[in-house]
């Protein structure tokens, strides 16, 4: 049963992320691979924040929420001038300027020996050490970035962001500062992942630069072009399959040791598969 | 009086000058017909008249008071300026309705999250699919329909943009003659509304039919301007148009 609950979490962590980068890859057409350094932003200021202080996680999360904005702000300044393929490039090299960041800063993310002893958050005097009320938590914030998110692409707002992905210049002769509407989802979209962050800080009470790198980035954009873009549930599917497969993969009986690398080669499979036969992905609305 | 005037515009391409000094007026309520060979400019002409390009020399005035130059493209439509594209630019992955409702709705993008479909936004919406015959088919998405129907759709999605000048880029070329008839009506309705209304078109029937005023353009220069009938006899015209 932990073994379950265990894969819950995740599970709605990545859909989390899913959901948010959908927003803008699946919805607004723009291929960002700088996710995982806003997932990082929230996690580390969540570790910093209840490692160092005695600052309660709720608060950490708005603290990293808070600073996951600014610095989309400032990325999403330089980065929402790009479309295409610059975009891409972009975010690409953001993410490894932040992960940078993390990986160097020794005096406040203890480099690559990363943060242990995390505390687990406590509410009300229930106590989130036990991992059901753990998932009770996660689901909760799942729930508010699913129908916040759900709210936003049936907005008009939404509607504008998809005809941004169809056609940009057209959609500025119609009367709309693209730019800012591309500055506001990734600002939106950040946040979002910074709150996944915080909870995988919390939840697995030690983090390191290594699990916001650029692959994770990808990792993320596979979830989203597996499960279906501009689709939110097609986000929830795509996190569902690719943290469950590693898992149904342990039955298959691969030797320990290349595992690992099997589960990367299944990804790389499924990926090249999707873009073959189904570019939209599984319930997906829109072809990259 | 002129709703619209250009001044000596011009816009070059490398060396290559696609608007020559061009100085033209559109007026309210006047179908102001473009018409000149391929290559003559006229395309450019829209482009810069929408914002879309920004003219070397020369400039853009509206109203005899505002001038539109270095004017970014999403503000041309806050001075009442709307267009079609010679080349189809629709949404293409959304739907039908969706293309419409898009242009009914907030610019400003904290009043555009809020905002969610409103009853008389699809009202609006019906009224013009209803109008192009695209009501039915308004949950399929735009790559699903014809040539014609594309065109038509984009013609709407002006409409909704209940502009006072409207640049129409070959409305016509590719339609069937029911879908002709109803593009006609439109333009005839909107000049009932005394909008302005500029149309880039080769066939000289629909000129004929259609325009209060000729405006003949070739090799980016005004080569004549009139009425119909005066413009499109004129000997020089019909050189520049058919090379002889």
């Amino acid at each position: 049963m932990e073994y379950l609950i265990h894969l819950a979490i995740l599970f709605l962590i990545y859909a989390i992320l899913g959901i948010s980068l959908n927003l803008i890859v699946g919805y607004t057409g723009l291929l960002s691979v700088t996710h995982a350094a806003f997932y990082g932003i929230g996690a580390y200021t969540t570790a910093i924040l209840l490692t160092k202080g005695e600052i309660d996680f709720f608060v950490s999360v708005l603290l990293g929420i808070i600073i996951a904005i600014i610095i989309s702000f400032l990325i999403g300044i330089v980065l929402s001038k790009f479309r295409g393929d610059y975009y891409a490039l972009g975010s690409l090299g953001l993410n490894t300027i932040i992960f940078s960041i993390f990986l160097n800063w020794n005096n406040l993310t203890r480099g690559p020996l990363g943060i242990p002893g995390i505390a687990r958050p406590e509410l009300f005097g229930i106590d989130f050490t036990e991992n059901i009320n753990f998932l009770i938590l996660v689901f909760i914030f799942f729930t508010l970035v699913f129908m916040l998110s759900h709210f936003i692409v049936n907005s008009s707002f939404g509607r504008v962001l998809k005809a941004i992905r169809e056609d940009e210049n057209t959609i500025q002769i119609f009367g709309y500062n693209t730019l800012y509407f591309k500055l506001a989802i990734f600002i939106i979209s950040a946040a979002m992942a910074a709150i996944a962050g915080s909870l995988l800080a919390s939840y697995i009470t030690f983090i390191d630069p290594s699990s916001f790198v650029l692959m994770e980035s990808i990792f993320i954009v596979a979830i989203i072009i597996l499960g279906g873009l501009a689709n939110l549930r097609g986000s929830i599917l795509g996190a569902l399959i690719l943290i469950l497969l590693p898992e149904a993969l342990r039955f298959v009986g691969f030797p320990a040791d290349i595992a690992a690398q099997m589960r990367q080669m299944v990804y790389g499979v499924i990926l090249i598969l999707l873009m073959l036969y189904r570019p939209q992905g599984l319930i997906g609305e829109y072809k990259l | 009086m002129a709703i619209l005037e250009t001044k000596n515009l011009t816009k070059n391409f490398d060396g290559i000058r696609a608007v020559d000094n061009l100085s033209i007026k559109i007026e309210r309520g006047k179908v102001s017909g473009i018409i000149g060979p391929n290559g003559s400019g006229k395309t450019t002409l829209i482009n810069l008249l929408s914002g879309v390009l920004q003219a070397d020399k020369g400039v853009i005035v509206l109203s005899d008071s505002i001038k539109l130059t270095k004017i970014k493209p999403h503000t041309i439509a806050s001075y009442g300026i709307t267009r079609t594209f010679q080349d189809v630019r629709l949404f293409n992955q959304m739907t039908i309705l969706d293309n419409i409702l898009v242009v009914l709705t907030e610019r400003n993008f904290w009043s555009a999250i809020l905002e969610q479909h409103k009853d008389y936004h699809l009202d609006q919406a019906g009224d013009i699919l209803k109008q192009l015959d695209l009501w039915d088919k308004r949950t399929e998405l735009v790559v699903n329909l014809s040539y014609g129907q594309r065109k038509l759709l984009e013609i709407g999605r002006a409409l909704a943009m209940k502009a006072d000048i409207y640049l129409l880029d070959e409305p016509f070329a590719g339609l069937f003659p029911e879908m002709r008839k109803i593009v006609s009506g439109i333009i005839h309705k909107l000049r009932e509304e005394n909008k302005a209304i500029v149309l880039i078109e080769h066939n000289m029937d629909i000129i004929r039919e259609l325009s209060d005023h000729v405006i003949v353009m070739d090799e980016g220069k005004l080569l004549a301007q009139g009425k119909p009938k005066e413009v499109l006899d004129r000997r020089e015209v019909i050189e520049a148009y058919l090379g002889e």
